[in-house]
């Protein structure tokens, strides 16, 4: 019986993980000409739709001590910039193509999204 | 009054009154000319003069009224954070110490079969949980600090991962020593784990400690590049030296730099000369003699003389400035190798709790008599030895490391891609003219004929060439005055387009010319034919001097193939790689050159504008293209190339078109940049081969795999040690990069 009772238990803790890390949805935050983004445990805003062409400032803010997120990445604008805690680093971007484009941590563990449409 | 102009940041403004309020302060203090405050930026800009108002000052008058004035921002926080940083490394090593102390004691506790010696009070549970606390949530609060706010962001990476993990050896442990009798009641012997949830906090804090130290030597070079930088100048105002930070110099200022300084901006000499040291820019360590006109780079350094300069480029426009803005850009970048790590990293850690679900109820379900505790066991020791970072660092530390090196050597690589792309060129295109050669005609061969001396042929050539402004003219210039020929007046000077020269001088009727010049004078030069073959074979172009209607002399001028070039074409040759050389001169000049550079295909006749269409039909031949030329002319070459190598100029090293600038323009450094990318790769491969082995391998073996077939588990204290070891393992890898000799 015990055994029934774990492997339904597993059974629901793979799903719910599943659901839970993998099938979030994420709402892209529209941003005008500069978007504040708070690095506290990921991003937030975690997507950021930005018009093509047009230079936008991506504010980020770390407040997490973790030292993986001390450095953002935004690899197809060759951008690597270190995240000082508490201090507004700002990320200046022109896409010229329509896209996605990521921007994670240092380790490549935390990930965000710019939206270009 | 000598103003200047400043821009800081400003903290605690919320509202359109505190602007007006910031600027009525400033506005009022005695030498503030003028004050705008931005609530947009939270920026004030000041026109003040530096004679009247000090920083302190503007500082005090922004205090004064409620705010704080963020002057000497940049270098206040680069040395706080440094500080922090060391802080944050000493509470890291104080955990370290703590955790293993602790932990060792619990080990000691945990094994009283094993260990004897220990003292037997730490075989007490309620002393190992008192043991433990501290360990859990003091010295491993750092892993629960990461895990929550990433859960609310329905995100999880490698401190859920040890969270997950030790909470669960802690928790067990905690159950068994508060309730022993009900965990025997269900036929389990009450054996704390103590010491595996304190000793795993321990090691990983351990092995972040030394990750923390080695990462730090991977962006050194940046940091060197950064460095270098001066951080005064010396300026002349009004008659008066005043010094001033680097960021208020302006283009046009005039600044003096005294022997041993170090120059400030890039700009020209104006008073002056002096030897400079541009090691920094171009790897070669001896000084180039600099005098008025000459144009210096900021961050050299000045040997022997006093000069005066005009600045020219301030700012991000210097050359310092573009070759770390182009290094930084180049550490951003993304290498194509590193995109599978990238898509297997963001499913990893997911897969891994989904993994240790799975070994729970599989060694549940199918385990022995004390199945609970392998099931347990062996999950937390899949979810610690997951290793994930050393899956994302793989690559960016050696793309780091490996361009940071090529910085320091004079090679600048435009981005991650270009570095991978070069290791696999297997073909170099060399431009001829300005890459192969100087670019500059110089006079080669002096031959006089009749009883002239070689200085009379130059005296009487030079002379009538006073007025001409033909290339080859101010190569005999040139080398008369090298040869310090002294020159005679010229009379009825003409220029025969096409021909030559002709006048008077020394009284004697001079004739300067080509082949053609001298057969429309009707001057015999047959005599003289085998020796003037033999030259034009050589790729020279011939000059010849008749006076009073009777040759005597041959002047040869040629573009000179650099002292480096063969050298650096038979490395590459040897290395299997094939070289072309590419020029728009005909064939018999091409070969000569071609010849002298140990090169065998040549592509001549070919116009500026073909160059791009011959890279490509040596594309289409499947063969993977390095074209590397000054890029001005041959932009569309460079950009057509699978690599474009940019020789740099000196003063502009952001070649748009190059994927790798040379800016110490030796062509030897472009076996050093295929070089350069064929180790980064290694060690990129390297560190991807073992960051997926380790997880592919050690992931299964944690959850038990090889347990039916060789009995072998894996304690999670072991693999607690692994996991600490992979990722120090592969930034260290990187690291070794550095000692690459180039």
């Amino acid at each position: 019986m015990d055994k029934i009772i774990i492997s339904v238990l597993g059974l629901a803790g793979i799903a719910f993980t599943y659901w839970f890390f993998l099938m979030k949805n994420e709402k892209a935050v529209g941003a005008k000409d500069s978007i504040d983004i708070v690095v506290d445990g990921g991003y937030s805003p975690e997507v950021i739709s930005v018009p093509k062409g047009k230079t936008t400032k991506l504010n980020f803010i770390r407040k997490d001590p973790t030292d993986c997120l001390e450095e953002v990445v935004v690899g197809d604008f060759k951008i690597r910039k270190h995240l000082p805690l508490n201090q507004k680093v700002t990320v200046e971007i022109t896409p010229e193509k329509a896209g996605e484009f990521r921007f994670t941590c240092g380790m490549n563990m935390y990930h965000g999204k710019v939206v270009v449409n | 009054m000598a103003e200047s102009k400043k821009t800081f940041s400003i903290q605690g403004m919320h509202c359109a009154s505190c602007v007006r309020l910031i600027e009525r302060a400033l506005s009022k203090t005695e030498g503030i000319a003028q004050a705008n405050v931005n609530l947009a930026t939270d920026q004030a800009t000041v026109t003040y003069d530096p004679d009247k108002v000090s920083d302190q000052q503007i500082q005090t008058a922004v205090e004064n009224v409620g705010y704080k004035a963020m002057l000497n921002e940049e270098k206040k926080s680069e040395d706080e954070e440094k500080k922090e940083k060391q802080k944050e490394l000493r509470d890291l090593r104080n955990k370290v110490i703590v955790s293993l102390v602790l932990g060792g004691l619990i080990l000691l506790g945990s094994f009283p079969g094993l260990m004897n010696f220990a003292p037997s009070f730490l075989t007490n549970s309620w002393l190992q949980l008192l043991l433990a606390i501290p360990v859990q949530f003091w010295a491993g609060l750092t892993f629960y600090k990461a895990t929550i706010p990433a859960l609310r962001h329905r995100t999880a990476n490698m401190d859920t991962l040890v969270a997950l993990g030790t909470t669960v050896a802690f928790g067990y442990s905690s159950v068994v020593t508060i309730f022993p009798h009900v965990v025997q009641s269900i036929g389990i012997t009450p054996t704390p784990y103590f010491d595996t949830s304190s000793i795993i906090i321990g090691l990983i804090l351990l092995g972040r400690y030394f990750e923390a130290k080695a990462k730090a030597g991977t962006s050194e070079a940046i940091k060197k590049l950064i460095g270098l930088q001066a951080k005064t100048a010396r300026l002349l105002r009004d008659g008066k030296e005043i010094d001033i930070p680097i960021d208020q110099v302006q283009i046009g200022d005039i600044i003096r730099v005294r022997p041993g300084e170090k120059i400030p901006v890039d700009g020209i000499i104006v008073e002056g000369e002096s030897s400079i040291d541009e090691s920094m820019l171009t790897g070669e360590s001896i000084p180039v003699d600099k005098t008025k006109g000459d144009s210096v780079v900021g961050a050299t350094i000045n040997k022997t003389g006093t000069f005066t300069y005009k600045a020219n480029k301030v700012g991000q426009g210097t050359v310092l400035s573009q070759i770390i803005k182009l290094v930084q850009e180049a550490q951003g970048s993304k290498a194509p190798i590193q995109r599978i790590a990238d898509l297997i990293s963001s499913y990893f850690v997911p897969v891994v709790i989904m993994l240790a679900l799975l070994t729970f109820v599989v060694w549940y379900d199918f385990g022995t008599t004390t199945a609970f505790l392998f099931a347990m066991l062996n999950t937390v020791a899949v979810l610690i030895i997951a290793c994930p970072c050393a899956m994302g660092l793989a690559t960016p530390t050696a793309i780091m490391v490996g361009t940071g090196k090529g910085a320091e050597h004079g090679i600048l690589i435009k981005d991650a891609e270009s570095l991978e792309i070069a290791h696999k060129i297997n073909t170099v295109v060399f431009d001829k003219t300005g890459t192969l050669t100087r670019g500059k005609p110089e006079v080669t061969d002096v031959i006089p004929i009749s009883r002239l001396s070689k200085n009379e042929v130059l005296k009487f050539a030079a002379s009538v060439e006073k007025g001409s402004e033909h290339s080859l003219a101010e190569a005999i210039m040139r080398e008369a005055e090298e040869q310090k020929v002294k020159l005679q007046p010229v009379t009825k000077f003409k220029a025969i387009a096409g021909h030559g020269v002709e006048g008077i001088v020394d009284k004697r009727q001079v004739f300067l010319g080509n082949r053609r010049f001298m057969d429309r004078e009707s001057i015999s030069f047959g005599f003289y034919l085998e020796q003037l073959e033999r030259l034009e074979n050589e790729g020279k172009t011939i000059m010849m001097l008749a006076i009073d209607r009777k040759l005597s002399g041959l002047i040869a001028v040629a573009d000179t193939v650099k002292e480096t070039a063969r050298g650096a074409v038979e490395a590459l040759q040897k290395r299997g790689i094939q070289v072309v050389m590419i020029t728009g001169d005909n064939q018999r000049t091409a070969k000569a050159i071609a010849q002298q550079a140990g090169i065998k295909s040549v592509l001549a006749d070919i116009l500026p504008d073909q160059k791009e269409k011959e890279i490509k039909k040596l594309q289409a031949e499947g063969k993977v293209v390095a074209m590397v030329g000054d890029g001005i002319n041959d932009a569309p070459a460079l950009a057509a190339a699978d690599i474009g190598i940019a020789m740099g100029t000196g003063t502009d090293v952001a070649i748009e078109a190059g994927d790798i600038t040379l800016i110490n323009k030796d062509l030897s450094s472009v076996l050093s940049a295929i070089e350069l990318s064929k180790k980064t790769m290694r060690t990129i491969r390297l560190n991807l081969f073992w960051a997926f082995g380790y997880n592919v391998i050690l992931i299964p073996v944690a959850m038990g795999i090889l347990y039916p077939f060789f009995h072998i588990l894996l304690n999670p204290i072991f693999a607690s040690v692994a996991m600490a070891t992979s990722s120090i393992s592969v930034v260290s890898n990187s690291l070794l990069l550095r000692k690459y000799k180039i």
